[in-house]
């Protein structure tokens, strides 16, 4: 641990750019975000959020030709440090994607996948494990039944808690959401949003949304994003009731976005 | 009226022409498919059921000048030489395609994919003439010196099943390679992301997330492989000495000679009398349905992934 004076800050983003090729997708960000809350980013399409939350777990290294410039920490360690191993930085750090994406096997086998691949090979630890997870995505009753009928069978909102169990299987400690409800119907959605209310008390959360309503339903905080810049960063019942900036009001007030 | 069909305007006489033309043309594949089904079956289905279908099939002695046609000893050679090839073909072709997709530089993939084409263009007695020359002399040096003492004398000249073997693998190569790697390239780029964002490795992305979800293409793959082994002719005359006969089984079989279907009725055509002409017909009687049945296995896989 080195940097341990803001002990509640889980993540903490100092001076960010970030690079596709030439283009600079996020300027100058800076960010802490703490533990066991839930952060919302929201922000009209190309500001940056989505590229922001990719940082934090990485998974920007799967897309060639992008750069990162500035400092990211989790739990005080530099992310982008050479020695990161970043397997285990994403075993701790999930992403539950805009478009459900089950692997096309098992329920069972969707959610052992993470175990599995991290070691896990008792039948029985296994199995515990899925279905402590599946509980925490309010998924075991619907799926008890089935859990070796194909995953790709159930139902879009069915399908996002799936893939929310089975990042929860993993164990980790910070749990990323790209836009998990754009793809589901109002029910769908509802039962996610109560399931990440349920989450913040075991896991910090950071979900993308630009559903305003759901920043305002599901989180403690909000940063509003624009052209790759932070504007404003506060409580979320602040930023929403009492906004400091005229570009939040404006956007909030659904003047553009 | 204003769009009425003029009778005889110039343009719809042309347009009628062409549609004619073209039904035709594309009639003529089914065409000929119907002519060759009906004289091979025309010409071998009568003698099959004169000398009688169990004796034709199973019976393993190969005698024409004394009018005995059993095909057993060419059905085995056939399938020995096509299901070991499979064996060694399929893995290197699948994991080829795996690294191509998956894995490579895009400056090795560059270099490797037009390879694999022209290897697919290279015309089969080239192929055989290859394995006539190196891979023949390497296995009568082999057969001859260490194992000589093991092998009886008829299966010491390198034709053998173990040269087919090793030239079919190579030619089945290209055909398992595109085909699946186009399945592997179709895998939804969600599927991956889905597993890196657990932490999980590249292989162990590849193997159990990517491969599985490429599963039908890939058996789509070796199944078409399987049926382009099964029908090739020229090289493998030319490499696996086209004896009939049953090879001892256990290791020794990978040194006999053998001969197969198509080998049998290329060999033999040439100066084949009018019943073993029949009977040449009725070995490629039984080459068609291996092939149907391969074929509809392709179709059964395709139509299940969509």
């Amino acid at each position: 641990m080195t940097n341990q004076k803001e002990s509640n800050a889980i993540i903490e983003i100092e001076d960010l750019d970030f690079y596709y090729n030439q283009t600079k997708a996020l300027k100058n960000v800076s960010l802490d975000i703490n533990k066991n809350e839930v952060f919302a980013f929201i922000g009209p399409s190309g500001c940056g959020k989505t590229t922001l939350l990719r940082v934090l777990n990485r998974m920007n290294d799967l897309i060639p030709k992008t750069r990162v410039v500035g400092k990211v920490q989790i739990e005080g360690h530099d992310i982008y440090d050479p020695n990161v191993d970043v397997v285990q930085l994403r075993k701790s750090v999930g992403t539950v994607f805009q478009k459900p994406n089950p692997f096309p096997i098992s329920i069972f086998d969707n959610v052992a996948y993470g175990p599995k691949a991290h070691g896990i090979k008792n039948k029985k630890e296994l199995m515990e494990i899925v279905e402590e997870s599946l509980r925490q995505a309010a998924l075991w009753d619907e799926v008890k039944d089935r859990l070796n009928d194909s995953a790709t069978g159930l139902s879009g909102g069915q399908q996002q808690r799936l893939c929310i169990a089975r990042v929860m299987a993993v164990k980790p400690e910070i749990i990323l959401m790209d836009e998990p409800t754009s793809a589901l119907d109002p029910i769908a959605t509802l039962k996610v949003e109560e399931l990440i209310n349920e989450l913040k008390q075991n896991y910090t959360v950071v979900i993308v949304t630009h559903n305003m309503e759901q920043a305002a339903r599901v989180s403690d905080k909000t940063a509003l994003f624009l052209n790759g810049s932070i504007i404003e960063t506060n409580e979320t019942n602040q930023l929403f009731t009492n906004p400091k900036e005229q570009e939040t009001e404006d956007y909030i007030t659904g003047k553009f976005g | 009226m204003k769009f009425q069909k003029e009778k005889n305007n110039k343009s719809n006489i042309e347009e009628g022409i062409v549609k004619v033309i073209l039904f035709i043309m594309a009639l003529s594949s089914v065409i000929s498919l119907g002519l060759i089904t009906f004289f091979v079956f025309n010409e071998g289905l009568p003698f099959m059921i004169n000398y009688g279908i169990t004796d034709f099939i199973f019976g393993t002695t190969w005698n024409p000048t004394d009018q005995v046609y059993g095909i057993f000893p060419m059905i085995v050679g056939s399938v020995i030489v096509t299901v070991l090839a499979m064996l060694i073909g399929a893995p290197i072709g699948i994991a080829v395609a795996v690294y191509l997709v998956e894995i490579a530089p895009r400056r090795v993939a560059k270099i490797v994919k037009p390879a694999i084409q022209l290897l697919e263009g290279i015309p089969s007695v080239v192929i055989g003439l290859f394995g006539m020359v190196v891979i023949i002399d390497l296995l009568r040096r082999i057969s001859r010196g260490p194992l000589s003492e093991y092998l009886p004398a008829g299966y010491q000249t390198g034709y053998s099943v173990l040269a087919g073997v090793l030239i079919l693998a190579i030619m089945i190569l290209p055909t398992i390679i595109s085909i699946s790697a186009d399945s592997i390239r179709a895998v939804p780029q969600e599927y991956k992301e889905g597993s890196y964002a657990m932490g999980a490795t590249k292989w162990q992305t590849i193997f159990r997330v990517v491969v599985p979800a490429a599963k039908s293409g890939i058996l789509a793959a070796v199944i078409l492989g399987v049926g382009r082994a099964i029908g090739e002719t020229m090289a493998i005359i030319m490499v696996v000495g086209n004896s009939v006969q049953i090879p001892i089984p256990g290791w020794e079989t990978l040194f006999a000679p053998v001969r197969t279907l198509t080998g049998n009725i290329a060999l033999e055509m040439g100066y084949a009398g009018p019943e073993h002409r029949q009977a040449l017909f009725a070995t490629g009687i039984i080459l068609f349905i291996f092939i149907i049945i391969i074929n509809s296995l392709t179709l059964l896989l395709r139509r299940r992934r969509t």
